[in-house]
Protein backbone atom coordinates (compact mmCIF):
# COMPACT_ATOMS: atom_id res chain seq x y z
CA UNK A 1 0.00 0.00 0.00
CA UNK A 2 2.92 2.33 -0.51
CA UNK A 3 2.16 5.53 -2.35
CA UNK A 4 4.27 8.62 -2.88
CA UNK A 5 3.14 11.94 -1.50
CA UNK A 6 2.59 13.12 -5.08
CA UNK A 7 0.41 10.12 -5.85
CA UNK A 8 -1.67 10.69 -2.72
CA UNK A 9 -2.11 14.35 -3.59
CA UNK A 10 -3.36 13.40 -7.02
CA UNK A 11 -5.91 10.95 -5.56
CA UNK A 12 -7.11 13.67 -3.21
CA UNK A 13 -7.40 16.11 -6.12
CA UNK A 14 -9.54 13.67 -8.07
CA UNK A 15 -11.70 13.14 -4.98
CA UNK A 16 -12.17 16.90 -4.63
CA UNK A 17 -13.41 17.03 -8.21
CA UNK A 18 -15.95 14.30 -7.46
CA UNK A 19 -17.05 15.97 -4.23
CA UNK A 20 -17.84 19.22 -6.00
CA UNK A 21 -19.54 17.37 -8.86
CA UNK A 22 -21.76 15.39 -6.48
CA UNK A 23 -22.91 18.41 -4.53
CA UNK A 24 -23.39 20.50 -7.68
CA UNK A 25 -25.37 17.72 -9.38
CA UNK A 26 -27.62 17.22 -6.34
CA UNK A 27 -27.80 20.96 -5.62
CA UNK A 28 -27.60 19.93 -1.99
CA UNK A 29 -25.17 18.36 0.45
CA UNK A 30 -22.13 19.22 2.47
CA UNK A 31 -19.06 20.25 0.50
CA UNK A 32 -17.19 22.10 3.27
CA UNK A 33 -16.59 19.17 5.59
CA UNK A 34 -16.01 16.80 2.69
CA UNK A 35 -13.20 18.97 1.39
CA UNK A 36 -11.65 19.42 4.83
CA UNK A 37 -11.53 15.66 5.48
CA UNK A 38 -10.51 14.39 2.07
CA UNK A 39 -6.71 14.50 2.38
CA UNK A 40 -7.03 12.51 5.60
CA UNK A 41 -9.40 9.96 4.06
CA UNK A 42 -7.15 9.60 1.05
CA UNK A 43 -4.06 8.81 3.08
CA UNK A 44 -5.96 6.51 5.41
CA UNK A 45 -7.62 4.46 2.67
CA UNK A 46 -4.74 4.46 0.21
CA UNK A 47 -2.04 3.50 2.71
CA UNK A 48 -3.44 2.05 5.95
CA UNK A 49 -6.88 0.49 5.81
CA UNK A 50 -6.81 -3.30 5.65
CA UNK A 51 -9.89 -3.76 3.51
CA UNK A 52 -10.86 -5.60 0.33
CA UNK A 53 -12.88 -3.69 -2.25
CA UNK A 54 -14.07 -6.93 -3.81
CA UNK A 55 -15.12 -8.29 -0.42
CA UNK A 56 -16.49 -5.26 1.43
CA UNK A 57 -18.00 -7.37 4.23
CA UNK A 58 -14.79 -9.32 4.93
CA UNK A 59 -15.23 -9.92 8.65
CA UNK A 60 -11.63 -9.24 9.65
CA UNK A 61 -11.35 -5.90 7.84
CA UNK A 62 -10.38 -2.67 9.55
CA UNK A 63 -13.47 -0.58 10.21
CA UNK A 64 -13.83 3.07 9.25
CA UNK A 65 -16.60 5.05 10.83
CA UNK A 66 -17.38 8.47 9.43
CA UNK A 67 -19.13 9.87 12.46
CA UNK A 68 -19.65 13.21 10.73
CA UNK A 69 -21.85 11.30 8.32
CA UNK A 70 -23.16 14.34 6.48
CA UNK A 71 -19.68 14.78 4.96
CA UNK A 72 -20.59 11.81 2.80
CA UNK A 73 -19.36 13.09 -0.59
CA UNK A 74 -15.80 12.77 0.72
CA UNK A 75 -16.47 9.19 1.78
CA UNK A 76 -18.14 8.25 -1.49
CA UNK A 77 -15.33 9.82 -3.50
CA UNK A 78 -12.63 7.80 -1.76
CA UNK A 79 -14.74 4.61 -1.89
CA UNK A 80 -15.06 5.07 -5.64
CA UNK A 81 -11.34 5.74 -5.94
CA UNK A 82 -10.62 2.53 -4.00
CA UNK A 83 -13.05 0.48 -6.10
CA UNK A 84 -15.80 -0.20 -3.54
CA UNK A 85 -18.33 1.59 -5.72
CA UNK A 86 -18.15 2.84 -9.28
CA UNK A 87 -17.76 6.43 -10.38
CA UNK A 88 -21.17 5.99 -11.98
CA UNK A 89 -22.57 5.27 -8.49
CA UNK A 90 -21.51 8.75 -7.43
CA UNK A 91 -24.29 10.11 -9.61
CA UNK A 92 -26.77 8.48 -7.23
CA UNK A 93 -25.86 10.88 -4.41
CA UNK A 94 -29.13 12.04 -2.83
CA UNK A 95 -31.15 10.39 -5.61
CA UNK A 96 -34.07 8.07 -4.76
CA UNK A 97 -32.84 4.49 -4.55
CA UNK A 98 -29.19 5.49 -4.85
CA UNK A 99 -26.33 3.76 -3.04
CA UNK A 100 -25.01 7.22 -2.13
CA UNK A 101 -27.59 8.26 0.44
CA UNK A 102 -27.49 11.81 1.79
CA UNK A 103 -25.72 10.61 4.91
CA UNK A 104 -23.46 7.54 4.77
CA UNK A 105 -25.48 4.37 5.30
CA UNK A 106 -24.13 0.85 5.81
CA UNK A 107 -27.33 -0.68 4.44
CA UNK A 108 -27.01 1.14 1.14
CA UNK A 109 -23.36 1.55 0.27
CA UNK A 110 -20.63 -1.12 0.06
CA UNK A 111 -17.63 -0.14 2.16
CA UNK A 112 -19.62 1.96 4.62
CA UNK A 113 -19.33 0.46 8.09
CA UNK A 114 -21.74 2.68 10.02
CA UNK A 115 -25.01 4.45 9.27
CA UNK A 116 -24.21 7.94 10.46
CA UNK A 117 -25.88 11.30 10.13
CA UNK A 118 -26.68 12.00 13.75
CA UNK A 119 -23.64 13.53 15.40
CA UNK A 120 -21.94 12.07 18.45
CA UNK A 121 -22.61 8.43 17.64
CA UNK A 122 -19.64 7.15 15.66
CA UNK A 123 -17.10 6.99 18.45
CA UNK A 124 -19.37 4.73 20.53
CA UNK A 125 -19.97 2.48 17.54
CA UNK A 126 -16.23 2.38 16.92
CA UNK A 127 -15.74 1.35 20.52
CA UNK A 128 -18.11 -1.55 19.91
CA UNK A 129 -16.15 -2.60 16.81
CA UNK A 130 -12.88 -2.33 18.71
CA UNK A 131 -14.29 -4.34 21.62
CA UNK A 132 -15.46 -7.06 19.23
CA UNK A 133 -11.99 -7.22 17.69
CA UNK A 134 -10.49 -7.60 21.15
CA UNK A 135 -12.84 -10.45 22.09
CA UNK A 136 -12.05 -12.05 18.72
CA UNK A 137 -8.32 -11.64 19.44
CA UNK A 138 -8.09 -10.01 16.01
CA UNK A 139 -5.54 -7.44 14.88
CA UNK A 140 -8.18 -5.37 13.10
CA UNK A 141 -8.58 -1.72 14.04
CA UNK A 142 -11.48 0.71 14.21
CA UNK A 143 -10.76 4.15 12.78
CA UNK A 144 -13.31 6.85 13.55
CA UNK A 145 -13.45 10.33 12.05
CA UNK A 146 -15.23 12.93 14.12
CA UNK A 147 -15.80 16.61 13.53
CA UNK A 148 -14.92 19.43 15.89
CA UNK A 149 -18.45 20.79 16.22
CA UNK A 150 -19.51 17.23 16.95
CA UNK A 151 -17.50 17.31 20.18
CA UNK A 152 -20.24 19.49 21.61
CA UNK A 153 -22.36 16.33 21.85
CA UNK A 154 -22.02 14.93 25.37
CA UNK A 155 -22.12 11.34 24.15
CA UNK A 156 -18.68 11.84 22.53
CA UNK A 157 -17.25 12.18 26.01
CA UNK A 158 -19.12 9.15 27.33
CA UNK A 159 -17.36 7.17 24.63
CA UNK A 160 -14.00 8.87 25.15
CA UNK A 161 -14.06 8.02 28.85
CA UNK A 162 -15.19 4.43 28.27
CA UNK A 163 -12.65 3.70 25.52
CA UNK A 164 -9.77 4.89 27.69
CA UNK A 165 -11.10 2.94 30.68
CA UNK A 166 -11.09 -0.21 28.59
CA UNK A 167 -7.65 0.62 27.13
CA UNK A 168 -8.83 0.07 23.57
CA UNK A 169 -5.54 0.41 21.76
CA UNK A 170 -7.19 -0.66 18.51
CA UNK A 171 -9.45 2.40 18.49
CA UNK A 172 -8.04 5.31 16.45
CA UNK A 173 -9.77 8.65 16.08
CA UNK A 174 -9.06 11.35 13.53
CA UNK A 175 -10.50 14.75 14.39
CA UNK A 176 -11.27 16.97 11.42
CA UNK A 177 -10.64 20.29 13.15
CA UNK A 178 -12.06 22.59 10.49
CA UNK A 179 -13.36 25.19 12.95
CA UNK A 180 -16.77 25.65 11.32
CA UNK A 181 -20.13 24.08 12.11
CA UNK A 182 -23.60 24.47 10.65
CA UNK A 183 -24.54 27.93 11.82
CA UNK A 184 -21.17 29.62 12.16
CA UNK A 185 -17.57 29.31 13.31
CA UNK A 186 -17.26 26.90 16.24
CA UNK A 187 -15.79 29.63 18.43
CA UNK A 188 -19.01 31.60 18.01
CA UNK A 189 -21.33 28.64 18.61
CA UNK A 190 -19.54 26.91 21.47
CA UNK A 191 -15.95 27.52 22.46
CA UNK A 192 -14.13 24.27 23.06
CA UNK A 193 -11.00 25.68 24.72
CA UNK A 194 -7.95 23.40 24.84
CA UNK A 195 -8.97 20.40 22.75
CA UNK A 196 -5.68 18.43 22.98
CA UNK A 197 -5.69 18.90 26.75
CA UNK A 198 -9.25 17.61 26.96
CA UNK A 199 -8.37 14.36 25.16
CA UNK A 200 -5.18 13.94 27.16
CA UNK A 201 -7.17 14.41 30.34
CA UNK A 202 -9.54 11.67 29.18
CA UNK A 203 -6.57 9.31 28.90
CA UNK A 204 -5.91 9.38 25.15
CA UNK A 205 -2.67 9.55 23.17
CA UNK A 206 -2.78 12.82 21.26
CA UNK A 207 -0.94 14.27 18.26
CA UNK A 208 -1.66 17.39 16.22
CA UNK A 209 -0.94 17.75 12.52
CA UNK A 210 -1.76 19.90 9.50
CA UNK A 211 -4.58 17.90 7.91
CA UNK A 212 -3.78 19.14 4.41
CA UNK A 213 -0.05 18.39 4.44
CA UNK A 214 0.24 14.84 3.10
CA UNK A 215 3.67 14.25 4.65
CA UNK A 216 2.39 15.32 8.06
CA UNK A 217 -0.72 13.18 7.63
CA UNK A 218 1.47 10.15 7.00
CA UNK A 219 3.43 10.93 10.16
CA UNK A 220 0.15 11.26 12.02
CA UNK A 221 -1.05 7.88 10.80
CA UNK A 222 2.32 6.42 11.82
CA UNK A 223 1.63 7.84 15.27
CA UNK A 224 -1.77 6.13 15.43
CA UNK A 225 -0.21 2.81 14.46
CA UNK A 226 2.91 3.05 16.62
CA UNK A 227 3.12 0.12 19.08
CA UNK A 228 3.55 2.50 22.01
CA UNK A 229 0.21 4.08 21.08
CA UNK A 230 -1.63 0.77 20.88
CA UNK A 231 -1.97 0.29 24.63
CA UNK A 232 -4.86 2.72 24.73
CA UNK A 233 -6.95 4.83 22.36
CA UNK A 234 -5.27 7.51 20.26
CA UNK A 235 -6.48 10.63 18.51
CA UNK A 236 -4.98 12.58 15.66
CA UNK A 237 -6.08 16.19 15.77
CA UNK A 238 -5.89 17.34 12.17
CA UNK A 239 -6.07 21.09 11.63
CA UNK A 240 -7.95 21.56 8.41
CA UNK A 241 -9.67 24.20 6.35
CA UNK A 242 -13.40 23.90 5.82
CA UNK A 243 -13.93 23.86 2.06
CA UNK A 244 -10.17 23.35 1.64
CA UNK A 245 -9.04 23.47 -2.00
CA UNK A 246 -11.80 25.65 -3.43
CA UNK A 247 -10.99 29.31 -2.84
CA UNK A 248 -14.48 30.69 -2.34
CA UNK A 249 -15.51 27.83 -0.05
CA UNK A 250 -12.48 28.03 2.21
CA UNK A 251 -13.32 29.14 5.76
CA UNK A 252 -16.75 30.10 4.53
CA UNK A 253 -19.52 28.89 6.88
CA UNK A 254 -22.12 29.23 4.13
CA UNK A 255 -20.53 26.26 2.32
CA UNK A 256 -21.04 23.90 5.24
CA UNK A 257 -24.24 22.71 3.65
CA UNK A 258 -24.77 24.49 0.35
CA UNK A 259 -24.12 23.61 -3.27
CA UNK A 260 -22.22 25.77 -5.77
CA UNK A 261 -24.16 27.32 -8.65
CA UNK A 262 -23.07 26.72 -12.27
CA UNK A 263 -20.64 29.61 -12.31
CA UNK A 264 -19.10 28.59 -9.00
CA UNK A 265 -18.92 24.99 -10.19
CA UNK A 266 -16.97 26.04 -13.27
CA UNK A 267 -14.58 28.06 -11.15
CA UNK A 268 -14.04 25.06 -8.86
CA UNK A 269 -13.20 22.84 -11.84
CA UNK A 270 -10.70 25.46 -13.01
CA UNK A 271 -9.09 25.66 -9.59
CA UNK A 272 -8.82 21.87 -9.44
CA UNK A 273 -7.19 21.75 -12.86
CA UNK A 274 -10.03 19.89 -14.53
CA UNK A 275 -10.81 22.54 -17.12
CA UNK A 276 -9.03 25.60 -18.49
CA UNK A 277 -10.10 29.02 -17.31
CA UNK B 1 -48.94 -21.37 47.56
CA UNK B 2 -48.13 -19.41 44.43
CA UNK B 3 -44.44 -18.86 43.87
CA UNK B 4 -43.50 -15.16 43.68
CA UNK B 5 -40.60 -13.88 41.56
CA UNK B 6 -39.40 -10.81 39.68
CA UNK B 7 -39.13 -10.84 35.90
CA UNK B 8 -35.67 -9.29 36.12
CA UNK B 9 -34.44 -12.50 37.77
CA UNK B 10 -35.66 -14.45 34.76
CA UNK B 11 -33.62 -12.15 32.54
CA UNK B 12 -30.47 -12.63 34.62
CA UNK B 13 -30.90 -16.41 34.56
CA UNK B 14 -31.44 -16.42 30.81
CA UNK B 15 -28.18 -14.55 30.19
CA UNK B 16 -26.35 -17.28 32.11
CA UNK B 17 -28.20 -19.96 30.15
CA UNK B 18 -27.16 -18.26 26.90
CA UNK B 19 -23.49 -18.05 27.82
CA UNK B 20 -22.61 -21.22 25.92
CA UNK B 21 -23.20 -19.17 22.80
CA UNK B 22 -19.80 -17.49 22.51
CA UNK B 23 -21.29 -14.63 20.51
CA UNK B 24 -23.41 -13.47 23.44
CA UNK B 25 -21.97 -10.39 25.14
CA UNK B 26 -23.40 -8.29 27.95
CA UNK B 27 -23.32 -4.53 28.31
CA UNK B 28 -23.94 -2.71 31.56
CA UNK B 29 -24.42 0.88 32.64
CA UNK B 30 -23.74 0.59 36.37
CA UNK B 31 -27.03 -1.17 37.09
CA UNK B 32 -26.09 -4.80 36.56
CA UNK B 33 -26.90 -5.58 40.18
CA UNK B 34 -30.41 -4.29 39.57
CA UNK B 35 -31.13 -5.59 36.07
CA UNK B 36 -29.51 -8.91 37.08
CA UNK B 37 -26.86 -9.03 34.38
CA UNK B 38 -24.34 -9.20 37.23
CA UNK B 39 -24.46 -13.01 37.27
CA UNK B 40 -23.19 -13.10 33.70
CA UNK B 41 -20.55 -10.47 34.46
CA UNK B 42 -19.19 -12.50 37.36
CA UNK B 43 -19.00 -15.69 35.32
CA UNK B 44 -17.87 -14.15 32.01
CA UNK B 45 -15.99 -10.89 32.65
CA UNK B 46 -14.26 -11.07 29.26
CA UNK B 47 -17.61 -10.90 27.51
CA UNK B 48 -19.03 -8.14 29.68
CA UNK B 49 -18.41 -4.48 28.95
CA UNK B 50 -19.07 -1.86 31.56
CA UNK B 51 -20.11 1.42 30.00
CA UNK B 52 -20.29 3.29 33.26
CA UNK B 53 -23.27 5.56 33.71
CA UNK B 54 -23.51 6.21 30.00
CA UNK B 55 -26.55 4.74 28.30
CA UNK B 56 -26.11 6.52 24.98
CA UNK B 57 -22.63 5.09 24.59
CA UNK B 58 -23.81 1.65 25.69
CA UNK B 59 -26.43 1.35 22.96
CA UNK B 60 -23.94 2.17 20.22
CA UNK B 61 -21.17 -0.01 21.63
CA UNK B 62 -23.82 -2.69 21.28
CA UNK B 63 -24.44 -1.66 17.69
CA UNK B 64 -20.73 -1.93 16.90
CA UNK B 65 -20.58 -5.37 18.48
CA UNK B 66 -23.67 -6.51 16.60
CA UNK B 67 -22.18 -5.25 13.33
CA UNK B 68 -19.10 -7.33 14.16
CA UNK B 69 -21.01 -10.58 14.59
CA UNK B 70 -21.83 -10.48 18.30
CA UNK B 71 -25.20 -10.71 20.05
CA UNK B 72 -25.21 -7.93 22.62
CA UNK B 73 -27.58 -7.79 25.58
CA UNK B 74 -27.66 -4.31 27.10
CA UNK B 75 -29.66 -3.43 30.17
CA UNK B 76 -30.41 -0.52 32.44
CA UNK B 77 -33.53 0.86 34.10
CA UNK B 78 -36.43 1.25 31.69
CA UNK B 79 -36.49 4.96 32.37
CA UNK B 80 -32.84 5.36 31.32
CA UNK B 81 -33.27 3.45 28.09
CA UNK B 82 -35.36 6.43 27.04
CA UNK B 83 -32.30 8.64 27.39
CA UNK B 84 -30.71 6.64 24.58
CA UNK B 85 -33.81 6.63 22.39
CA UNK B 86 -32.16 8.31 19.44
CA UNK B 87 -29.18 5.97 19.65
CA UNK B 88 -31.67 3.10 19.53
CA UNK B 89 -33.42 4.77 16.63
CA UNK B 90 -30.52 5.86 14.46
CA UNK B 91 -27.72 3.53 15.50
CA UNK B 92 -29.59 0.29 16.19
CA UNK B 93 -33.06 0.13 14.62
CA UNK B 94 -32.28 1.96 11.38
CA UNK B 95 -29.41 -0.33 10.35
CA UNK B 96 -31.40 -3.25 11.90
CA UNK B 97 -28.59 -4.37 14.20
CA UNK B 98 -29.68 -7.07 16.63
CA UNK B 99 -28.97 -5.32 19.91
CA UNK B 100 -31.23 -6.58 22.70
CA UNK B 101 -32.12 -3.85 25.16
CA UNK B 102 -33.69 -4.66 28.48
CA UNK B 103 -35.29 -1.98 30.63
CA UNK B 104 -35.86 -3.18 34.16
CA UNK B 105 -37.83 -1.44 36.90
CA UNK B 106 -40.51 -0.41 34.41
CA UNK B 107 -43.86 1.08 35.29
CA UNK B 108 -45.33 2.64 38.42
CA UNK B 109 -45.07 -0.80 40.08
CA UNK B 110 -41.40 0.09 40.61
CA UNK B 111 -42.64 1.92 43.64
CA UNK B 112 -41.00 4.08 46.23
CA UNK B 113 -38.26 5.71 44.12
CA UNK B 114 -41.13 7.77 42.79
CA UNK B 115 -42.02 9.25 39.45
CA UNK B 116 -38.46 9.89 38.21
CA UNK B 117 -37.85 6.13 38.12
CA UNK B 118 -41.30 4.98 36.97
CA UNK B 119 -41.10 4.61 33.21
CA UNK B 120 -44.60 4.84 31.76
CA UNK B 121 -43.55 5.64 28.17
CA UNK B 122 -40.93 3.04 27.26
CA UNK B 123 -43.22 0.59 25.49
CA UNK B 124 -44.77 3.40 23.48
CA UNK B 125 -41.57 4.99 22.29
CA UNK B 126 -39.83 1.76 21.31
CA UNK B 127 -42.98 0.52 19.60
CA UNK B 128 -42.64 3.41 17.13
CA UNK B 129 -39.28 2.18 15.85
CA UNK B 130 -39.26 0.07 12.67
CA UNK B 131 -37.51 -3.32 13.06
CA UNK B 132 -37.77 -3.33 16.87
CA UNK B 133 -39.61 -6.13 18.68
CA UNK B 134 -41.18 -4.98 21.96
CA UNK B 135 -41.93 -7.30 24.87
CA UNK B 136 -43.18 -7.04 28.42
CA UNK B 137 -43.42 -10.48 30.07
CA UNK B 138 -45.34 -11.15 33.26
CA UNK B 139 -43.20 -13.62 35.20
CA UNK B 140 -39.68 -14.90 35.54
CA UNK B 141 -40.34 -18.12 33.61
CA UNK B 142 -41.69 -16.37 30.52
CA UNK B 143 -39.01 -13.66 30.74
CA UNK B 144 -36.36 -16.36 30.71
CA UNK B 145 -38.04 -18.18 27.82
CA UNK B 146 -38.39 -15.03 25.71
CA UNK B 147 -34.83 -13.91 26.41
CA UNK B 148 -33.56 -17.35 25.39
CA UNK B 149 -35.22 -16.88 21.99
CA UNK B 150 -33.60 -13.52 21.26
CA UNK B 151 -30.33 -14.78 19.72
CA UNK B 152 -32.42 -16.29 16.92
CA UNK B 153 -34.43 -13.13 16.34
CA UNK B 154 -32.02 -11.40 13.95
CA UNK B 155 -33.38 -7.95 14.72
CA UNK B 156 -33.26 -5.53 17.65
CA UNK B 157 -35.54 -5.83 20.63
CA UNK B 158 -36.70 -4.00 23.70
CA UNK B 159 -37.92 -5.92 26.75
CA UNK B 160 -39.33 -4.33 29.86
CA UNK B 161 -38.89 -6.23 33.12
CA UNK B 162 -40.12 -5.32 36.56
CA UNK B 163 -38.39 -4.67 39.85
CA UNK B 164 -40.88 -6.29 42.21
CA UNK B 165 -42.12 -9.83 42.58
CA UNK B 166 -45.37 -10.99 41.03
CA UNK B 167 -47.06 -14.42 40.95
CA UNK B 168 -45.35 -16.98 38.72
CA UNK B 169 -47.80 -18.23 36.11
CA UNK B 170 -45.73 -20.39 33.81
CA UNK B 171 -43.90 -22.89 36.04
CA UNK B 172 -43.49 -25.97 33.86
CA UNK B 173 -45.17 -24.23 30.92
CA UNK B 174 -42.19 -22.42 29.37
CA UNK B 175 -42.72 -24.27 26.09
CA UNK B 176 -45.89 -22.21 25.54
CA UNK B 177 -43.89 -19.00 25.29
CA UNK B 178 -43.05 -17.77 21.83
CA UNK B 179 -42.10 -14.26 20.72
CA UNK B 180 -45.05 -12.68 18.93
CA UNK B 181 -47.66 -15.12 20.21
CA UNK B 182 -50.04 -14.15 23.01
CA UNK B 183 -51.04 -16.84 25.52
CA UNK B 184 -54.62 -17.53 26.63
CA UNK B 185 -54.37 -18.11 30.38
CA UNK B 186 -58.08 -18.38 31.10
CA UNK B 187 -60.98 -19.03 28.79
CA UNK B 188 -64.32 -17.19 28.86
CA UNK B 189 -66.91 -15.94 26.39
CA UNK B 190 -68.22 -12.63 27.72
CA UNK B 191 -65.14 -10.44 27.52
CA UNK B 192 -61.42 -10.77 26.74
CA UNK B 193 -58.87 -9.08 28.99
CA UNK B 194 -55.60 -8.57 27.14
CA UNK B 195 -52.77 -7.71 29.46
CA UNK B 196 -49.00 -7.60 29.84
CA UNK B 197 -46.40 -7.49 32.57
CA UNK B 198 -47.34 -6.99 36.18
CA UNK B 199 -51.00 -6.54 35.30
CA UNK B 200 -51.45 -10.06 33.95
CA UNK B 201 -51.89 -11.47 37.45
CA UNK B 202 -54.20 -8.53 38.28
CA UNK B 203 -56.24 -9.43 35.21
CA UNK B 204 -56.56 -13.02 36.42
CA UNK B 205 -57.78 -11.69 39.77
CA UNK B 206 -60.28 -9.50 37.94
CA UNK B 207 -61.50 -12.53 35.98
CA UNK B 208 -62.06 -14.45 39.21
CA UNK B 209 -64.08 -11.58 40.64
CA UNK B 210 -66.11 -11.33 37.44
CA UNK B 211 -66.81 -15.07 37.55
CA UNK B 212 -68.44 -14.63 40.96
CA UNK B 213 -70.84 -12.26 39.23
CA UNK B 214 -71.51 -14.75 36.47
CA UNK B 215 -69.28 -13.05 33.91
CA UNK B 216 -66.80 -15.31 32.15
CA UNK B 217 -63.65 -13.58 30.98
CA UNK B 218 -60.82 -14.74 28.80
CA UNK B 219 -57.42 -13.53 30.01
CA UNK B 220 -54.53 -13.18 27.59
CA UNK B 221 -50.87 -12.58 28.37
CA UNK B 222 -49.84 -10.40 25.43
CA UNK B 223 -46.15 -10.47 26.32
CA UNK B 224 -45.18 -9.26 22.84
CA UNK B 225 -46.59 -5.81 21.99
CA UNK B 226 -44.86 -5.63 18.66
CA UNK B 227 -45.48 -7.41 16.44
CA UNK B 228 -48.94 -7.66 17.99
CA UNK B 229 -50.65 -11.06 17.68
CA UNK B 230 -53.45 -10.01 15.33
CA UNK B 231 -54.59 -13.53 14.71
CA UNK B 232 -55.28 -13.99 18.40
CA UNK B 233 -57.07 -10.63 18.63
CA UNK B 234 -59.31 -11.65 15.74
CA UNK B 235 -60.27 -14.82 17.58
CA UNK B 236 -60.90 -12.91 20.83
CA UNK B 237 -63.20 -10.49 19.05
CA UNK B 238 -65.08 -13.40 17.50
CA UNK B 239 -65.27 -15.31 20.76
CA UNK B 240 -66.01 -12.52 23.26
CA UNK B 241 -67.15 -9.45 21.31
CA UNK B 242 -65.72 -7.06 23.91
CA UNK B 243 -62.11 -6.29 24.87
CA UNK B 244 -60.19 -4.77 27.77
CA UNK B 245 -56.50 -3.99 27.80
CA UNK B 246 -54.54 -3.64 31.03
CA UNK B 247 -51.02 -2.32 31.44
CA UNK B 248 -48.82 -0.48 33.92
CA UNK B 249 -47.95 2.12 31.29
CA UNK B 250 -49.40 5.34 30.02
CA UNK B 251 -52.73 4.59 28.42
CA UNK B 252 -51.34 6.47 25.42
CA UNK B 253 -49.13 4.43 23.16
CA UNK B 254 -48.75 1.07 24.88
CA UNK B 255 -50.61 -2.24 24.71
CA UNK B 256 -54.03 -0.60 24.58
CA UNK B 257 -52.98 1.48 21.63
CA UNK B 258 -51.49 -1.53 19.88
CA UNK B 259 -54.76 -3.45 20.23
CA UNK B 260 -56.83 -0.40 19.24
CA UNK B 261 -54.69 0.18 16.17
CA UNK B 262 -55.30 -3.41 15.17
CA UNK B 263 -59.04 -3.65 15.70
CA UNK B 264 -59.96 -0.40 13.98
CA UNK B 265 -58.62 -1.84 10.75
CA UNK B 266 -59.66 -5.45 11.29
CA UNK B 267 -62.31 -7.23 13.32
CA UNK B 268 -63.92 -4.58 15.50
CA UNK B 269 -65.22 -4.79 19.08
CA UNK B 270 -65.74 -2.31 21.93
CA UNK B 271 -62.47 -1.79 23.81
CA UNK B 272 -61.82 -0.36 27.27
CA UNK B 273 -58.22 0.59 27.99
CA UNK B 274 -56.90 0.32 31.55
CA UNK B 275 -53.58 2.08 31.96
CA UNK B 276 -51.84 4.96 33.68
CA UNK B 277 -54.18 7.90 32.98
CA UNK B 278 -51.62 10.17 31.29
CA UNK B 279 -50.08 11.34 34.55
CA UNK B 280 -46.82 10.87 36.43
CA UNK B 281 -46.56 8.69 39.50
CA UNK B 282 -45.24 9.30 43.00
CA UNK B 283 -43.55 7.39 45.80
CA UNK B 284 -45.55 4.46 47.04
CA UNK B 285 -45.50 0.68 47.46
CA UNK B 286 -46.09 -1.35 44.30
CA UNK B 287 -49.62 -2.37 45.26
CA UNK B 288 -50.43 1.16 46.37
CA UNK B 289 -49.31 2.51 43.01
CA UNK B 290 -51.66 0.18 41.13
CA UNK B 291 -54.51 1.56 43.25
CA UNK B 292 -53.46 5.21 42.84
CA UNK B 293 -53.20 4.79 39.09
CA UNK B 294 -56.51 2.98 38.86
CA UNK B 295 -55.07 -0.12 37.20
CA UNK B 296 -55.52 -2.87 39.83
CA UNK B 297 -57.89 -5.85 39.55
CA UNK B 298 -61.12 -4.04 40.57
CA UNK B 299 -60.55 -1.36 37.93
CA UNK B 300 -59.94 -4.03 35.32
CA UNK B 301 -63.15 -5.81 36.35
CA UNK B 302 -65.13 -2.58 36.08
CA UNK B 303 -63.65 -1.90 32.64
CA UNK B 304 -64.72 -5.40 31.59
CA UNK B 305 -68.33 -4.68 32.56
CA UNK B 306 -68.18 -1.38 30.72
CA UNK B 307 -66.90 -3.10 27.58
CA UNK B 308 -69.65 -5.72 27.81
CA UNK B 309 -72.28 -2.97 28.16
CA UNK B 310 -71.10 -1.47 24.90
CA UNK B 311 -71.56 -4.67 22.89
Amino acid sequence: MSKTITELEEIARKCRVEIVKMVHRAQAGHPGGSLSEIDLLTALYATRMRVKADEPNWSDRDRFILSKGHASPGMYAILAEMGFISHEDLKSYRVLGGVCQGHVDMKWCPGVDFSAGSLGMGLSFGMGCASAARIDKSERRAFVMIGDGEMQEGSVWEAAMAAAHHELGNLKVILDRNRIQNDDFCKEQMRMFDIPAKWKAFGWNVKEIDGHNMAEIMEGLDFLEAPENCQGPSILIAHTIKGGGISYMENNPSFHGAAPNDEQFHQAMVELGEVEA
Amino acid sequence: MTRMAATRDGYGQALLDLADNEKVVVLEADLGKSTKSLHFRKAYPDRTISCGIGEQNMLLVGAGLAASGYIPFASTFAIFTERAFEQMRNGVARPNLAVHLCGSHGGTHTGTDGSSAQSIEDLAVFRTLPNVVVMHPCDDVSTRALTMQLPGLGKPSYMRTARNKTPVLYDGREDEIQIGKGVVLREGYDVAIISCGVLVSESLKAAEALAEEGINATVVDMHTLKPIDGELIDSLVAQCGALVTAEDHNVIGGLGSAVAEYIVSNSFAPLEMVGVPDRFGESGQADEMLEVMGISAPYIANAAKEAISRK
